[in-house]
């Protein structure tokens, strides 16, 4: 059997799942700082969660494209995105981001203001703030966060077909590998690849609720 | 010093106050959402104000005229929250450490004498859910004051405790406020708390300042019906002057003799339940007869609520409450008996 798919499909969702974590909590901090545009900003990251992934990929496409900014500039060094494992990454990546930051936002918003406004009058600066109080507080949602984001980057198919294509041993991940077989009518190796993705999304559940409940139990009681 | 001269449109009312004061305990004082812990939040710089100045001591903390708007960070205030607001996820001791410069040479000493001033030794690791109400006030109280704030603001610190808890925390508070020799602004709407803590009261009506002024002037002159009500005074009876020297209270329907000169735009007169005496009726100024309508008995003191006896009125509003101890409250008070009552004249709130 090709294990191709399997790599790939945890090379991307590890890398997305890295990616939407950094910019998924610092866009989750600037928002919360906003006061004007907040409404505008929170649509736009909101939006490839309630768009549909082949619209997403779409854009994508059309943005990542031969005739796009971004492409005709990457031709200049013989270079193309499209239908490549950073295509799948960017694609994941996008897809998964609003759940990263919708979550962690939240906790951030439920954060006590009186906690971060004393933490001000004793002059703690912004940037200790948020690494030494708003951070740790928010500790449990932010996994949570991320474990939703994996899960929703290892599952990713619509976008990711769209702008990094079915190229075996290159761009085909699992939930497109699934696609290929059931196709090809190879009913074998198509259980094979949902009974590894189930798994894999089972233990990305066990993780969240561990998260959850146990670790940071302490925490969250002295929050609530 | 405190030089505060704001205004700050909240909801349906404008905050607007004006308030002066040096090195001393200044309680504000009012009725809930009338604008207390806004100014606190304006001087601590979490909340800006429409328009005004804010000074304390040589440094100006907000001035709209100058552009002036510092940081929280930058003002030096102690502020310390109902809540207590001690971060979840430190330790007692860290919750302490974590404002204090990491280049202070002093840092473990002073860690040190605050956790022994406020008696919190040996609940250095603990976090704070696992403190009891006290202990997180008095963590707060000490992590306010590693810093040494030039003022210190607190919001109702005693409203999240219990009764008990209360009287022994009070007494800490007024010694650290006492030894801390800063101004200190003191929210609170709990009148007794108020008396006990402040040095001046400064009485908020939606968002102005009614009266602001020694704590002993303001318990004995309160000026104006909503001040009277707030210090806690139950007698109030719509009023007119009649003389120099006499009223008439017009719900109580009697006619009563001041002390003090009453000035003709008179709108209400106010005497406080425990300022009544049962009197055998030998002092004839400013004494009625009046029935006995009922007795409230409090837990060391009864309520008698009284009415005249030649009233007409007979709703609530025509109600008396006299005050008195209960070990020498004579058993010979019956319900429906007349009785005298002499309302002392130097004790009588004139209300404007």
């Amino acid at each position: 059997m090709d294990y191709s798919p399997l790599l790939i499909s945890l090379k991307v969702s590890i890398t997305a799942t890295f990616i939407t974590f950094l910019i998924g909590i610092y866009v989750a901090y600037l928002v919360t700082k906003l006061n004007k545009f907040k409404g505008l900003i929170d649509g736009v990251l909101t939006l490839p969660l309630v768009l549909p992934p082949t619209v997403v990929g779409f854009f994508l496409l059309v943005s990542l494209g031969k005739n796009s900014i971004v492409g005709k500039y990457l031709a200049l060094y013989d270079k193309s995105v499209v239908f490549s494992l950073t295509a799948a990454v960017v694609a994941s990546t996008v897809v998964s981001l609003p759940l990263m930051y919708r979550t962690t936002r939240g906790a951030f918003e439920q954060l006590d203001r009186d906690i971060i406004h004393v933490a001000k009058t004793l002059g703690l600066s912004e940037h200790k703030i948020f690494l030494k109080i708003m951070l740790p507080n928010s500790f449990p949602s932010i996994m949570a966060g991320t474990v939703l984001a994996f899960a929703r980057a290892l599952g990713e198919f619509g976008a990711t077909i769209m702008v990094a294509g079915n190229i075996p041993g290159k761009t085909q991940t699992m939930s497109v590998a699934v696609y290929t077989a059931v196709q090809a009518g190879n009913r074998h190796l198509a259980y094979k690849w949902v009974l590894v993705m189930a798994v894999i999304s089972f233990v990305a559940m066990i993780i969240m609720n561990r998260f959850d409940k146990n670790q940071f139990a302490k925490v969250r009681k002295a929050v609530s | 010093m405190l030089y505060i001269d704001i205004k700050k449109q909240l909801g349906d009312f404008t905050l607007d106050i004006r308030i002066e004061t040096n090195k001393e305990t200044l309680a504000l004082f009012g009725a809930s959402g009338c604008g207390k812990t806004v100014t606190l939040k304006c001087i601590a710089g979490i909340e800006k104000p429409d328009e005004g100045e804010i000074v304390l001591g040589d440094k100006t903390l907000f001035s709209s005229k100058k552009k002036i708007n510092l940081p929280p960070q930058k003002r030096n205030v102690g502020l310390l929250f109902q809540s207590y607001a001690l971060f979840p996820n430190m330790t007692l001791e860290e919750n302490i450490a974590v404002s204090i410069p990491k280049n202070c040479p002093n840092k473990d000493k002073i860690i040190k004498e605050k956790i022994k001033e406020f008696s919190l030794e040996g609940l250095e690791n603990n976090y704070p859910h696992e403190l009891s109400g006290g202990q997180q006030q008095r963590t707060a109280l000490a992590r306010m004051l590693v810093n040494e704030p030039e003022i210190l603001m607190l919001d109702e610190p005693f409203s999240a405790l219990d009764e008990h808890l209360r009287w022994k925390l009070e007494q800490k508070l007024i010694d650290t406020l006492h030894n801390y020799g800063k101004t200190a602004l003191y929210v609170s709407h709990n009148k007794d708390e108020v008396y006990r803590i402040a040095d001046k009261i400064a009485i908020y009506n939606h968002g102005k300042i009614q009266s602001i002024g020694d704590k002993q002037e303001i318990f004995n002159r309160p000026g104006n019906v909503d001040a009277a009500k707030l210090i806690g005074c139950n007698n109030i009876s719509k009023a007119r002057k009649i003389g120099r020297n006499r009223i008439y209270a017009i719900d109580w329907g009697l006619e009563l003799e001041s002390e003090e000169m009453v000035q003709d735009d008179l709108k209400y007169i106010g005497i406080y339940g425990s300022n009544l005496d049962i009197s055998n009726g030998m002092v004839p100024e400013n004494t009625f007869p009046m029935k006995i309508i009922n007795r409230i008995e409090n837990p060391f003191s009864s309520t008698l609520v009284l009415r005249h006896e030649r009233g007409v009125d007979t709703s609530y509003k025509s109600h008396i409450y006299l005050e008195i101890n209960s070990k020498k409250s004579p058993d010979e008070i019956y319900l429906d008996e007349p009785v005298y009552v002499h309302f002392k004249k130097e004790k009588l709130l004139l209300l404007y």
